[in-house]
């Protein structure tokens, strides 16, 4: 099993104490797979996104990847797991505004040592950025800034791509080209890919439908 | 020294200006204060008096060259005690200096001198009478026989001065009143003087004669802290008779005046405040300010209604303390000519 | 609705604690410079005249005894009494158990203006100066003077072991009743003096020293403060500007919001503008006290007061003069009003829903870089062009004006093209991100970077042009000054007999002859020398043939001053016509700092053949002791003790009051080093709440926020290395302009440049500390940052 969580809880602080979002959440999923995760605005889908990709840190409970402990590991830890294992779509802001399309989408590849220039044309072919490669984020649409993070994702060629509302700023015909382009080339790589969306449409793609409801699974 | 410093070391017994012009309204803590009737010791009286603050000996001329031009001449030596008493050598407090001017209708040539008291380079004898410093001098057997010299890098002059009539005492006998709360001074007159002699000019030597007026006077605290100076008027006037009169303005506005009727024979009447009026009635800009120097002047207890006009409206003392001092004309109900100082034009 | 959007301008302050400091103290430390070095500047001032005072004693005639030491009182008084105007001075040696002091008695009444240096009294009145005694000294012959019964006042611009008083006290101290030294002869006299025989016949006149040769050296050395003065005030200009730009550009949100509420544009505008002018005066009100407060602290040996805050005149003190008021809280409110006009003109053309993001990192490529690359090339080239027409003194001024700003212009420009090399060489990925982030980061920080470019240049100037003076000076002076002792103002019938007894003593004699002429249709002074191994190994040639000293000696060739030179058009093996039909090759050119007028130097035994009346007006004495010496001739020959000068104390004295200097100098390194650096750190801090989003997906691809503050500092570092480097030929060309163009114009004479490359390291190595300084705090800033505010940038709910 590549991810493994296991009654993992979490709590922010609030104006009259910690305020728990997480409280005993399991899930797996392995390679090849697809998940979405869906829930309230404040249900924690995004906060169990952030801990499986090692952005953000657990009170309580395990999370396995590939048999280690996520929760374990240090800071240096983790960022070696974002560099190496995990690729993460966020909604907005994916991308570094100094760097064009092309170095973009080659930026994680570089950071995990694993660049492979003819797959980062076939990615940028695929995606239709080719007119764009040496363009600047700023001067993209959001559809387009959303297909070089995807393109970045990819390239890394990581176990597991998690994607945060990837299409939620976009309008439903973008959203849609965007998706299938986004499952299509996650399939080739078979990669495992988790999704938060509010979309059931874009839950409905998925192989398997996850509901977090006051931190915990439904 | 630097400038600075010099000024204010010269200044200093006048260097707050805010206190009456010149420091004249300073307090008289420790000098002597004159008080009402005095009885005066000629020729005594006519030297030094070290136990008071300050005392001039100040003479104005108005002469006439052979073609008629008019020229004023200004000689006067100033003694300014630091503390009351003669000392010897250089630590007398006795600081004198002194102004000369000569003014013609189109220049007014000025020079200053300052000496420290107790080395002879400065100061006054009353018999034989002589008032020096430096090479400037009055001197004679009597104070009615005297030269007059004095000389600046433009200008020289000699003259002899001979009085033709008694000296007049201003106030009461002498004790004349400068402010309401009473400050007051030692004042007397020769006003008599006939004058001869040769000015030196930058274009020649200049003969020439006319009349001459010295007063004297000498206080510790003439003038009041809320006055900031005063308009002075000395007039001659064609039938013999003359006028002397002073309006000192106060701070508020306001003024005190004080004047002193001369007949030609030398019988004196003293008018208190508000009995002479002094008009400005119209202004020069001279040296940056406004000064004025047509001036309507009247005594109606004397019939005295008339207009004072400066032969040249120039004549600026531009002097440590400066002020303006020089001829003027006389017209109007009474004709003549005469000298006015004006001090405290800021 | 004034007072709600006051409100809403003030919550802003309130909202945004970090912001509001560094616009104050921005504005305030840039106000603190400029009034600082003002200060700095005027105290130099003053110690400089104290120098030349020292140096030029005498500025004025003076009558001396022909025999003996000193003049009875009564030769004063009848001198005065002839209409003379002299003022009297008495001098002498105190001996006090804690060591010798020149006491220098003056009258107050009549020494002509300005003789003497002392300044600031405080509160003296003439009584105690003149009958109680009070006596100015600078801190330490005050403290030799402490036992005396008279008060002593500390002043700085007294020179070194002396005490100045009255005549009147001095003649108590030094026990010499009814005795003077010395009379000086005030410029203007009155009309028709007696001649002098006649009424004083001990006396003899003694002419003033030009006190040219010190007053132009130390004139041109004001000059070039005065232009690093301007300097400070560019710098604080371009600390200001980017103060005030980036607080504007914060506000642009509230700015919209405020219009979108219905407040009308053009209220709103005034209103900020009065904002910026009252924030401005109070931030100028506190830098003038602060620049007060670091001249103080700067400036050794001055005792400033708070009375000096308020004007009072404090001894030996510094003074906040009105002028520093006005012209810092005028700095203040000029830059802000300059700086704010721009932002305000952005802000009344920002469209009403335009983006809110701060844009402060957005003005990026296009046009307004051609148009501030096409300024850069212009001004620049405008200072070339006025270098090369070596045009007037305002044009010198000009060429500086648009040297400065052509390079501040030029220096985003010049940055980016090198990180863009740096980009395209970059091998790792990191690398290249780096350098792109770099460049991004520029526009930013451009003008703080400006501020750094000013500032490392204008130090590299001061340091290149106050060491390039001093060795100039020394030089100058170990040519002027290189006998032990110099004679003067003797009878010339007497001469011969104090040389033959001088040479009997062993010493070496020099004397010196001297005519005024024209040459070469010049006026000029042509003189005589004994040419000997003194003048050999201490003259310094700008130019010269070899053996120019023995072909002068020989009579076969004559050296001419650098002015005399370039005023004739003449250099080496020219002939030069010397009068008397006497005709000369010129054989070297000698450098003469400070000397208005043309000179040529010929042998002694010449300059008898044209001129045999002449005899020496001076001579040198080498290997004589000048005590010794004033005290052999004084018994001997009945020479006063001022007709022998002590050159090499003078010469001490005067290195002295370089040192001084070059302490100044140094603190004023820091000080402006500072400032640039608080400049970057504003604009860090600033930089840093839009630079989250920017590092957000790096630290989310795996990059720990350690890592990520390491390479800000990095950044910063690198960026101030570029521009360390590239200030570096900046302040060279403004000491060059400052020493070969503006010194040229306005005294005639080229200062010669010299490189100090250990001290352009030490401020290179300065600016990389203060900027590594202000770097820091970001950083660590960037390394603590919680990582919930990280994962807020990705948050849908943004």
């Amino acid at each position: 099993m590549l991810l493994e969580v296991s009654g993992v809880t979490k709590s922010f602080a609030g104006a009259e104490g910690p305020v728990p979002v997480l409280s005993g959440v399991d899930l797996s999923l392995d390679l090849g797979q697809t998940m979405s995760l869906q829930g309230e605005s404040g249900s924690g889908k995004s906060t169990l996104l952030h801990i499986v990709g090692g952005l953000d840190t657990v009170d309580g409970g395990r999370v396995l990847f590939d048999g280690r402990d996520v929760a374990a590991l240090d800071e240096a830890g983790r960022a070696a797991l974002r560099r190496s294992d995990v690729a993460v779509i966020f909604q907005q802001f994916n991308l570094i505004p100094s760097l064009d399309v092309a170095d973009n989408i080659r930026f994680q590849a570089r950071l995990a040592g694993r660049e492979d220039a003819a797959q980062v044309a076939r990615l940028i072919e695929a995606l239709g950025l080719g007119d764009h490669r040496h363009k600047y984020p700023e001067q993209l649409s959001g559809g387009q800034q959303q297909r070089v993070a995807i393109a970045r994702a990819l390239a890394a060629r990581p176990r597991l791509i998690l994607a945060d509302e990837p299409t939620g700023n976009l309008d439903e015909a973008t959203a849609g080209e965007v998706l299938d382009q986004m499952l299509a080339l996650v399939g080739e790589t078979g990669a495992a890919l988790m999704v938060v969306t509010h979309s059931p449409a874009v839950a409905a793609r998925m192989d398997r439908q996850l509901h977090l409801r006051a931190g915990q699974l439904a | 020294m630097n400038d600075r410093l010099i000024v204010f070391l010269l200044l200093w017994p006048v260097a707050a200006l805010g206190q009456g012009f010149a420091g004249l309204g300073t307090d008289a803590t420790g000098f002597a204060v004159p008080a009402p009737d005095p009885v005066f010791d000629f020729p005594a009286d006519h030297g030094p008096h070290p136990d008071y603050r300050i005392e001039w000996w100040y003479v104005t001329a108005n002469l006439t060259g052979p073609d008629g031009t008019d020229y004023g001449v200004q000689w006067t030596l100033f003694r300014s005690a630091l503390a009351p008493g003669e000392g010897a050598g250089w630590t007398s407090p006795q600081v004198w200096f002194a102004h000369a001017a000569v003014t013609t209708p189109r220049a007014h040539h000025v020079a200053e001198r300052f000496a420290r008291g107790g080395i002879g380079q400065a100061g006054v004898t009353a018999q034989p009478f002589e008032a020096w410093i430096d090479d400037w001098q009055m001197a004679g057997e009597t104070l009615d026989n005297v030269t007059l010299t004095a000389s600046g890098p433009e200008f020289r002059y000699d003259l002899r001065l001979e009085a033709q009539g008694p000296l007049v005492f201003h106030g009461d006998r002498g004790f004349s009143v400068k402010s309401a709360e009473g400050q007051a001074s030692y004042y007397y007159s020769q006003p008599f003087y006939r004058v001869e002699g040769t000015l030196e000019l930058p274009d020649g030597p200049v003969a020439v004669s006319g009349k001459a007026w010295l007063d004297r006077e000498y206080s510790s605290q003439p003038l009041s802290s809320t006055q900031s100076g005063w308009d002075w008027f000395s007039l001659s006037f064609d039938a013999g008779d003359k006028l002397m009169g002073f309006r000192l303005r106060q701070t508020d506005g306001s003024a005190y005046t004080s004047a002193t009727w001369i007949g030609a024979d030398g019988r004196t009447q003293s008018y208190g405040n508000g009995a002479l009026t002094a008009e400005p009635l119209q202004g020069a800009e001279v040296a940056g300010r406004e000064v004025p120097v047509v001036w309507r002047v009247t005594l109606p207890e004397r019939d005295i209604d008339v207009t004072v006009e400066a032969v040249n409206p120039g004549a600026w003392m531009a002097v440590s303390i400066p002020y303006w001092e020089g001829p003027v004309r006389v017209s109007g109900s009474h004709a003549g000519r005469g000298y006015l100082e004006m001090t405290g034009y800021e | 609705m004034t007072r709600a959007v006051l409100q809403a301008l003030a919550a802003h302050w309130r909202r945004n604690p970090l912001q509001f400091f560094t616009f104050l103290a921005g504005l305030a430390l840039a106000t603190a410079l400029w009034s600082g070095v003002q200060a700095i500047n005027a105290e130099a001032r003053a110690s400089y005249d104290a120098a030349a005072a020292t140096l030029g004693e005498g500025r004025f005639d003076q009558l001396v005894p022909r025999a003996g030491d000193s003049l009875p009182q009564e030769t004063y008084v009848a001198l005065r009494r002839a209409g003379w105007q002299v003022s009297p001075a008495v001098e002498g040696v105190l001996r006090t158990d804690a060591g010798r002091v020149r006491i220098v008695g003056l009258d107050p009444l009549t020494t002509p203006g300005a003789l003497s240096p002392v300044g600031g009294a405080r509160d003296i009145d003439l009584n105690s100066f003149l009958t109680v005694g009070v006596l100015f000294a600078d801190a330490a012959t005050a403290g030799r003077l402490a036992d005396l019964p008279q008060e002593v006042v500390t002043d700085t611009s007294v020179a070194p072991d002396t005490a100045l008083t009255d005549v009147g006290v001095a003649q108590r101290l030094l026990d010499r009743p009814e005795r003077l030294s010395r009379l000086i002869l005030a410029p203007e006299q009155p009309m028709g003096l007696p001649p002098l025989e006649q009424v004083a016949p001990g006396l003899t006149r003694v002419a003033a020293q030009s006190g040219s040769d010190v007053g132009q050296l130390t004139g041109s050395f004001h000059l070039n403060l005065t232009a690093f003065g301007l300097l400070s005030f560019a710098v604080g200009i371009f600390i200001v500007h980017g103060t005030i730009g980036l607080v504007f550009e914060q506000r642009r949100g509230m700015v919209r919001t405020l219009r979108t509420l219905g407040v009308p544009l053009r209220r709103l505008i005034l209103l900020m503008a009065v904002e910026l002018l009252v924030l401005s005066l109070l931030a100028g009100g506190i830098g003038v006290v602060l620049g007060y407060v670091i001249a103080a602290l700067l400036l050794p040996d001055v005792a400033a007061t708070l009375e000096g805050l308020y004007g009072a005149q404090v001894s030996g003190g510094l003074q906040l003069r009105p002028v520093w008021w006005l012209s810092g809280l005028a700095i203040a409110v000029l830059g802000a009003g300059l700086a704010g006009a721009g932002a305000l003109w952005r802000i009344a053309r920002m469209p009403i829903l335009a983006s809110a993001r701060p844009r402060a990192w957005a003005m990026a490529a296009g046009r307004g870089r051609w148009l501030q690359g096409a300024a850069a090339v212009l001004l620049l080239a405008v200072a070339a062009g006025i270098a090369l027409a070596d045009a007037g003194l305002i044009a010198a001024f000009a060429l500086l004006g648009c040297l400065l700003i052509g390079a501040a212009l030029a220096l985003p420009l010049i940055l980016g093209a090198v990180l863009a090399l740096g980009q395209s060489r970059a091998k790792g990925v990191i690398g290249g991100w780096f350098w792109a982030d770099t460049r991004q980061q520029l526009p930013g920080l451009s003008l703080a970077l400006m501020a750094l470019l000013l500032a490392m240049a204008a130090n590299v100037g001061v340091s290149t042009m106050v060491s390039s003076f001093r060795l100039t000076f020394i030089d100058f002076l170990d040519q002027r000054l290189f006998a032990d002792a110099y004679i003067r103002g003797v009878d010339r019938d007497r001469m011969p007999g104090i040389e033959a007894f001088l040479q009997d003593r062993g010493a070496t004699v020099l004397p010196l002859l001297r005519v005024d002429s024209r040459l070469a249709g010049v006026p000029a002074e042509l003189m005589g020398a004994r040419v000997g191994p003194a003048y050999e190994t201490n003259w310094t040639f700008v130019a010269a043939r070899p053996e120019a000293w023995t072909r002068v000696a020989a009579g076969e060739a004559v050296i001419v001053n650098e002015q005399l030179a370039r005023r004739a058009g003449l250099w080496l093996d020219d002939m030069l016509d010397l009068g008397g039909g006497l005709r000369l090759p010129l054989a070297g050119v000698y450098g003469d700092y400070g000397n208005p007028v043309g000179q040529a130097v010929i042998s002694e035994t010449r300059f008898g053949v044209v001129f045999p009346d002449e005899t020496p007006r001076q001579f040198g004495v080498l290997g004589l002791d000048p005590e010794e010496l004033r005290s052999a001739l004084g018994e001997r020959f009945g020479l006063p003790p001022g007709s022998v000068v002590d050159q090499s104390s003078v010469k001490a004295f005067s290195l002295g009051v370089f040192e001084r200097t070059f302490t100044v100098t140094a603190a004023l390194n820091v000080l402006t080093l500072a400032v640039a650096g608080f400049a970057i750190l504003m604009s860090l801090l600033t930089l840093s709440a839009i630079r989250l989003p920017q590092l957000a997906p790096v630290w989310a691809m795996g990059l720990t926020r350690g890592a990520l503050a390491r390479v800000e500092l990095i950044r910063a570092l690198v960026l101030a290395a570029l521009t360390a480097l590239l200030a570096l030929p900046l302040g060279l060309a403004l000491a060059w302009v400052l020493l070969a163009m503006v010194n040229v114009q306005a005294f005639g004479w080229r200062l010669p440049m010299y490189l100090f490359p250990l001290d352009y390291a030490r401020l290179g190595l300065l600016t990389l500390l203060a900027a590594a300084l202000a770097a820091l705090w970001p950083a660590l800033r960037m390394a603590r940052t919680p990582v919930s505010q990280l994962l807020r940038v990705f948050a849908n709910e943004r």
